[in-house]
C-alpha cells in the first residue's frame, strides 16, 4: 500500500498542473481569513480589560458598577485597602471631621521612604564623605537639590501633620473608650517621628546639624543616675566615657561613630520600629471599631451616674 | 446660621487686636532681622504652624459651637431626643447611613495624596534645604539651636537644669500624654467635637499643647546670640552682655528675714527648698482642684456685669463637673494631680519665677538644684 499512495498523490499532483496550485492558496486563504476572524474575535475580548486572564489574575474583581456587592469586594480583597472597612459612616468622609491628618502622615512617611531609599544611593556616613556628597547631591546629581529638599520639608511637614493629628484626636475626644490603647501607641508614633527627624539633622555633617546634635546630647550628660553630669550620676560611677550620652554618640565628642549610629538609626532603626508600631495603630483603629465618628452626641442627662465596670 | 454682625463686643475685640498690630509694627526697629529669623529656611514650620494652628483650632470650635447648640436644644427636648439622629450634619430619612468606601472614601485619600504631592514638589523647586559649612567642633555656632521641634526643650534650659529640661520634663510629658485618656472618666463627648461637655480635658490638653508651641515661638523669634531675650524687630547684637541677677530663692528670704544661715548651711537650704515645692505642690493641688468643678462662664446669669459673672464663676461649682468628678477614681484623681502639676503648673510658674522675679532655684541641694 504504501508505495501505491505517493503514486497516487503524485498522480492527482501531477494529473491537475493549475488546481493543485490554487487549491493550496486558496487554502492558505481560507485559514488565514480564518485566523483573522479568530484574532478579531479574541481582539474584541481584549478591548475589556477586565475581562483578561491578566486582570483577574491580579484583581480578582470586577469593577462593574451595577453591582454594589463589588464595590465592597474591591477593598476587602485588596491587601492595600483592606485596612479599610467596606462601608464607613457617611459624615465621616467630611474633610472638616478628621482634616485626614493621620492619613496623611502616613503619606508623607512613604514620599520619606522612597525620597531617603534615592539619597542612600548618593550618601556615604563618613567623615571624609558625607559633606561632599551633600554637596555632590546638590550640583550633580539629577534632581538631586530637588530630591533632598524635598526629603527634608516632607519630614518638617510629617511632624506637623502628627501634631495637627494629635490635637484632632483630643477635640473629638477619639482617645476615649476603646480606643485608649492606641492612642498610646500613637504617642509612641509620635516620639518616633521627632526622633527620626533628629537623626536625620546630623547627617548633612554641616555646623546646623552638628551644633544642634550637640545640643541635644548634651542634655543626656545629665539624665538622672546614667549620665555623668546628672543627679547621682558621679555616685553611680557615671563618667563621660561610659554614661548614656556615649552610648547614644559612640563615643564622648560627636564624630565619626556618632554620624554613623545616626545614620543606622535614622535609615534602619528607628524606620523598622516606626512601621511595627503603625501596622498595629492601624490595625488596632479597625479592631476598636473604626474612625470614631462624627459619632451621635450623648447628653449630659443620659451619663450614668456610677461608672460601669 | 447666625449671620455675622458687629456687636459691642465683637468691636471691643476688634480694636484690641487693631491697636495690638499697630503696637507691635511700630516697636519693630529691625525689620531685616526679622526677615531673617521668619525666612530662614527651617523656621518655614513655626511660621506655618502660627498659622496651622489658629485655623485648625477655629475650625473645631466651629463644628463644636454647632454640636453644643443642638445638643442644648436635645437637652430641653427629650421628645426630639428620642428621634433625632443627634448629628449637627444635615440627615433625612431614607438616606444611607453608611457609604462604600471604594470610591467616596478612596478617591479623597488619592486627592489628598495627589495635593499633598503638589505642595512638596513646589515647597522643594522654590526653597532649598539650608547646609551650613562643614561640621567644625572649633567653631561654636551662636545661636546654636535644636531643630525647630525640639526648640521648646531647649528654651526649658533656661528655667530648668538639663537634667529637668532634658530628660525628666520630656518622659513626664510623654507618659503624660500616654496616660490622659485613663484619667479621663468622661464618658460624653467621644467621637464628635464638644467644648461644654468636655470643658477640663479641652482646657488642659489646649494648655499644655499652648505651652510647647510658646516655647517653640519664644525658642525661634526671641533667642539670639548667647541665648539672650531680643524681642521680635530687635537687632541681634553678638556684643550684648546681660548681667545676670538671678539669685536663689534662699538667699532672697534669708536677706528679707536677716536670717544668714539660711544661705550658707546646705541643711536649711535642702529643708527650705523641700518646704517651698511641697507647698507648691499643695496650692497647685488646691487650684486643680478648684479648676475642676468649675463649669462655663456662660452658664452663669447673663444679665450681671462681666467682673460679677466671673466672681460667681469662681465662687460656685458647677453640678455637672462634680458629677464627673464624683465619677472619677483615686487612682485617675492623684495621677490627673500629678501630671498637671509637674507638668502643665509647674513650667509656667518657673517661667514667671525666672523671667519676673529672676529666681534662679527654688530648691537647692548638694545632688540636684530645682
Amino acid at each position: 500500500m504504501d508505495p501505491e499512495r505517493p503514486d497516487q498523490k503524485e498522480t492527482k499532483q501531477l494529473t491537475g498542473d493549475e488546481k493543485p496550485s490554487a487549491g493550496l492558496i486558496s487554502k492558505v486563504r481560507e485559514s488565514g481569513a480564518a485566523l483573522k476572524e479568530r484574532a478579531v474575535e479574541e481582539a474584541k475580548t481584549y478591548k475589556d480589560p477586565q475581562d483578561t486572564q491578566l486582570w483577574k489574575s491580579i484583581f480578582r474583581v470586577s469593577h462593574d458598577r451595577s453591582d454594589p456587592r463589588n464595590r465592597s469586594l474591591a477593598v476587602l480583597s485588596n491587601v492595600f485597602l483592606h485596612l479599610h472597612p467596606a462601608k464607613i459612616n457617611r459624615d465621616a468622609v467630611r474633610y472638616a471631621f478628621t482634616w485626614g491628618m493621620g492619613g496623611i502622615t502616613f503619606y508623607l512617611f512613604i514620599v520619606l521612604t522612597f525620597t531617603g531609599v534615592l539619597l542612600m544611593f548618593y550618601y556615604h556616613p563618613t567623615k571624609a564623605d558625607a559633606f561632599r556628597d551633600i554637596l555632590y547631591l546638590e550640583h550633580d546629581v539629577p534632581f538631586g537639590k530637588l530630591l533632598r529638599n524635598m526629603h527634608r520639608w516632607a519630614a518638617h511637614l510629617m511632624v506637623i501633620t502628627t501634631w495637627l493629628h494629635m490635637f484632632r484626636v483630643v477635640l473629638t475626644g477619639s482617645y476615649k473608650r476603646p480606643r485608649e490603647f492606641n492612642w498610646c501607641v500613637g504617642v509612641v508614633l509620635l516620639v518616633l517621628t521627632l526622633l527620626l527627624s533628629f537623626t536625620g539633622y546630623l547627617l548633612p555633617d554641616d555646623q546646623l546639624g552638628f551644633w544642634a546634635v550637640t545640643v541635644g546630647t548634651n542634655m543626656a550628660r545629665a539624665t538622672p543616675m546614667l549620665g555623668s553630669e546628672g543627679p547621682f550620676g558621679v555616685q553611680l560611677g557615671m563618667t563621660p566615657f561610659n554614661d548614656v550620652r556615649f552610648g547614644l554618640l559612640g563615643g564622648s565628642i560627636v564624630d565619626a561613630n556618632a554620624l554613623l549610629r545616626s545614620y543606622i538609626w535614622h535609615c534602619i532603626g528607628i524606620p523598622l520600629v516606626a512601621s511595627i508600631f503603625m501596622a498595629v495603630h492601624f490595625w488596632r483603629i479597625r479592631k476598636d471599631g473604626g474612625i470614631s465618628g462624627p459619632a451621635p452626641m450623648v447628653l449630659e442627662s443620659e451619663m450614668k451616674a456610677i461608672k460601669k465596670k | 446660621m447666625a449671620r455675622f454682625s458687629l456687636s459691642k463686643g465683637r468691636l471691643i475685640t476688634l480694636g484690641v487686636v487693631i491697636a495690638l498690630v499697630v503696637l507691635a509694627v511700630l516697636t519693630v526697629h529691625d525689620w531685616h532681622q526679622l526677615w531673617k529669623i521668619s525666612s530662614a529656611p527651617d523656621n518655614v514650620p513655626i511660621v506655618a504652624m502660627l498659622f496651622l494652628v489658629p485655623f485648625f483650632t477655629w475650625l473645631g470650635i466651629k463644628q463644636a459651637r454647632a454640636n453644643d447648640r443642638l445638643v442644648e436644644e436635645l437637652e430641653k427636648d427629650p421628645k426630639l431626643a428620642k428621634t433625632h439622629h443627634r448629628k449637627a450634619e444635615p440627615w433625612r430619612p431614607g438616606w444611607a447611613r453608611d457609604i462604600h468606601v471604594w470610591p467616596y472614601l478612596v478617591r479623597i485619600e488619592f486627592l489628598a495624596a495627589v495635593i499633598v504631592t503638589v505642595i512638596l514638589f513646589v515647597w522643594s523647586i522654590t526653597l532649598n534645604a539650608p547646609l551650613e559649612e562643614p561640621a567644625n567642633p572649633n567653631l561654636t555656632m551662636n545661636p546654636s539651636k535644636a531643630p525647630w521641634y525640639f526648640l521648646g526643650l531647649q528654651e526649658m534650659l533656661v528655667y530648668f537644669d538639663p537634667w529637668i529640661a532634658g530628660v525628666v520634663m520630656p518622659s513626664l510629658i510623654m507618659v503624660g500624654l500616654m496616660v490622659f485618656p485613663y484619667v479621663d472618666s468622661n464618658p460624653l463627648g467621644n467621637g464628635y467635637y464638644t467644648i461644654k461637655q468636655r470643658r477640663v480635658a479641652l482646657w488642659m490638653f489646649c494648655a499644655g499643647f499652648l505651652q510647647w508651641i510658646l516655647l517653640i515661638v519664644i525658642g525661634t523669634f526671641i533667642r539670639g546670640p548667647g541665648w539672650i531675650w531680643f524681642w521680635p524687630g530687635q537687632t541681634w547684637d553678638h556684643n550684648a552682655v546681660v548681667y545676670d541677677r538671678n539669685r536663689d530663692l534662699h538667699d532672697i528670704v534669708a536677706d528679707m528675714i536677716g536670717f544668714t544661715q539660711l544661705s550658707s548651711s546646705w541643711v536649711l537650704k535642702m529643708i527650705f527648698g523641700a518646704i517651698v515645692v511641697g507647698l507648691f505642690f499643695v496650692v497647685g493641688a488646691l487650684f486643680f482642684h478648684w479648676l475642676l468643678t468649675r463649669g462655663g462662664l456662660d452658664r452663669m446669669d447673663r444679665s450681671l456685669p462681666f467682673w460679677k459673672r466671673v466672681w460667681l464663676w469662681m465662687k460656685t461649682p458647677d453640678p455637672f463637673e462634680q458629677k464627673l468628678l464624683a465619677r472619677t477614681s483615686l487612682l485617675q484623681y492623684a495621677t490627673f494631680q500629678f501630671f498637671a502639676i509637674t507638668v502643665l503648673l509647674a513650667m509656667p510658674v518657673k517661667l514667671i519665677l525666672r523671667l519676673v522675679f529672676t529666681i534662679k532655684y527654688v530648691w537647692v541641694t548638694p545632688w540636684f538644684n530645682v
